[in-house]
């Protein structure tokens, strides 16, 4: 029988035939043992571009939007009921109010989103904005504060919440840290540059350590040049205007974050959105574009910039990159890419989406990403061309206005990038690369498991769970504070107005016994709360243990 | 303990009842409004249906009957 089983066929055979083995139910066809839709043993990090592509965005059972608009419904009912009492004197009005001399003028706070703000976002927004008195490793320390009017002003009880897990930080590969050798080198930068610039780039903010940096970066994309900035989000909107301008269109996805779509009406050019991920209306667009030109001039646009983010932080979808760059090539048009989360964070060695694909980078015509969330520190870089980036230099409103990176910032960003390329001698970036990547497939297989719905690839490292209502909304985020676990809910201005969710992002630094208090914690408060809406069945799993299960007892 | 059991269930149910219908983030006053006015639509509801529907199954019932024991006639009726 042990020969058997060496012999791998007639192993699963003998399964088949025999004892069922641990987990595996008696439902299970033959084939679901075979190939198990989701196995537990996560699997090894296979070629990228044999990689089947897996995103769900699964829709819940109809009862949940009917009575999520009921539910926004009657908080809507309430709220006007307030709006009367707050106007005609009845109640103390807390919220900004027009003085007495404005209000024959336009009405100042009137619209919806004020409305909004007032009677929904007020009543639960002590889940927001909860101010941290530690470092935002993988756990990290809450000042504590009570509201006793609900949530119009707040106060400190004094006390410190500690340890509690931390699953919001964009701390993807662990670099928020306080301790470590590492470290050193940056108090050195400090005590040797001092803290700030106290200049723009292209006066005398540019020191030897950005141009370290950005060699550094370069190597590590695999291009010609880079350029770093100090803000993230200004890297996005004050670099776009200098790459088009009015005569240029703008192709961007209909989930691109804000720098990019005000970059993107900064530079005057017109600007059409496609369908998220929809490469058909992409397409479509394309050649309305090259074949209509400019509205009424049919002119041929000047230049055609696609934008795309590598992993949408509010869907924790990825971009279909082979795609789009084929069809970039097909229609000559140009293609910027926002890695602002996936650097780092996924491809096996750290190096983005496009990594992940097996894209050559020099296909890409404009690299960005921002070092805030994979490398611990703060700012952004564009890549490419050497061409690209010295026109860069010169003409982007970033280096001739804003203040460059400071020091030891850029310091941190070059250990980081060190450690992540084993430039300092040792494995520990490519362990965490690996571990992030371990954490983020067990996560959502577990959660997929459990029954929950959650968005997006499968590899990345965002996890949106769904929770629809919002009181559910706005439960979910205190209990799971009582638990001692940190999360971010988002809802409906950053998401729609039906698909308000609980956003997870999965560190490296976190350990297998935390998402696993975490997946418990999750999974009786999904049945307390009850946000199990998953439809899809749930993979058969054999019970947990770390070997592969092939012994049989005689 | 068997009391303790459907206590814990009933508020349990209410507990979903207030996430389901969004009066969770409503203030304790608010949730009270809310809350007998359902009820008085509720009851008005039953009371309604306790006064009503005998009454109605009984005619209904009787104009179905009626209709097939007099069917014979009426079609001759029509016919000649």
């Amino acid at each position: 029988m042990a020969a058997a089983l060496r012999n791998g066929r007639a192993g699963w055979r003998e399964r088949e035939t025999g004892r069922p083995g641990p987990g595996l139910g008696a439902g299970a066809g033959p084939a679901e043992r075979l190939h198990p839709a989701a196995p537990y043993k996560v699997k090894p990090t296979v070629e990228h571009h044999k990689k089947v592509f897996s995103e769900t965005f699964e829709q819940p059972p109809i009862y949940v939007p009917v009575l999520t608009y009921m539910g926004y419904g009657i908080v809507t009912l309430f709220g006007y009921l307030r709006d009367f009492m707050r106007a005609w004197g009845l109640e103390k009005c807390h919220a900004s109010q027009e003085r007495k001399e404005q209000k024959d003028f336009v009405p100042l706070y009137q619209d919806f989103e004020n409305f909004y703000k007032r009677n929904l976002y007020i009543r639960v927004r002590d889940n927001w904005n909860r101010p941290i008195c530690s470092v935002p490793g993988p756990t990290f320390d809450l000042v504590e504060r009570v509201s006793d009017d609900y949530n119009w002003t707040f106060r400190y009880t004094g006390r410190v919440i500690k340890d509690v897990i931390n699953m919001g930080s964009y701390n993807y590969l662990g670099f928020a840290e306080n301790k470590g050798e590492s470290l050193n080198s940056v108090a050195e930068v400090t005590m040797m540059y001092g803290a700030g610039v106290c200049s723009t780039r292209q006066e005398m903010g540019n020191l030897d350590k950005h141009i370290q940096l950005e060699s550094l970066v370069a190597q590590f994309l695999g291009v010609e040049a880079a350029m770093t900035f100090g803000m993230g989000f200004a890297t996005n909107s004050m670099n776009i205007p200098a790459l088009v301008g009015k005569g240029c269109l703008i192709l961007s996805d209909e989930l691109n974050h804000t720098s990019l779509i005000l970059g993107a009406r900064l530079s005057g050019a017109t600007i059409r959105v496609f369908k998220h991920n929809n490469l058909q209306s992409l397409e479509k667009l394309l050649r309305d574009a090259v074949v209509n030109g400019q509205p009424r001039t049919h002119r041929p646009w000047k230049k055609i910039l696609i934008l795309v983010e590598g992993i949408y932080s509010m869907e924790g979808s990825m971009v279909r990159l082979p795609d789009i760059v084929d069809l970039k090539k097909k229609y000559k048009a140009y293609l910027y890419l926002d890695e602002a989360h996936s650097i780092g964070a996924v491809g096996p060695t750290g190096r983005g989406v496009v990594e992940y694909f097996s894209v050559d980078p020099r296909d890409i015509d404009v690299l960005m990403g921002t070092f805030t969330k994979s490398f611990g520190a703060t700012g952004g870089y564009i890549a490419g061309k050497k061409e690209l980036v010295d026109y860069l230099r010169a003409y982007s409103h970033s280096s001739v206005y804003a203040a460059s990176m400071p020091p030891p910032i850029a310091e941190q960003i070059i250990r980081s990038l060190k450690c992540i390329m084993g430039l300092d001698g040792t494995t520990i970036g490519i362990e965490r690369v690996r571990q992030l990547g371990v954490n983020a497939r067990y996560f959502r297989q577990r959660l997929q498991e459990l029954g929950f719905i959650t968005y997006g690839n499968e590899d990345s490292p965002v996890v949106p769970l769904l929770l629809y209502m919002p009181g559910k909304v706005g439960a979910f985020a205190r209990r799971m504070l009582k638990k001692n676990i940190g999360v971010v809910v988002v809802g409906f201005p950053a998401t729609p107005i039906v698909e308000s969710r609980a956003r997870f992002c999965l560190s490296a630094a976190h350990t297998r016994q935390m998402l696993d208090t975490v997946l418990n914690v999750l999974d009786e408060m999904g049945d307390y709360l009850q946000f199990k809406y998953s439809r899809q069945s749930p993979g058969v799993r054999p019970e947990a243990c770390d070997e592969p299960d092939f012994e049989i007892e005689d | 303990m068997d009391v303790k059991g459907v206590k814990d269930t009933l508020s349990w149910l209410y507990y979903q009842y207030l996430l389901v219908t969004c009066s969770y983030v409503l203030e304790p006053w608010e949730q009270t409004i809310f809350n007998s006015f359902l009820f008085i639509i509720v009851a008005m509801v039953l009371y309604t249906a306790y006064v009503f529907i005998p009454i109605h199954v009984r005619l209904a019932l009787k104009f179905f009957s009626g209709l097939g024991a007099g069917q014979p006639e009426s079609t001759v009726a029509i016919m000649t």
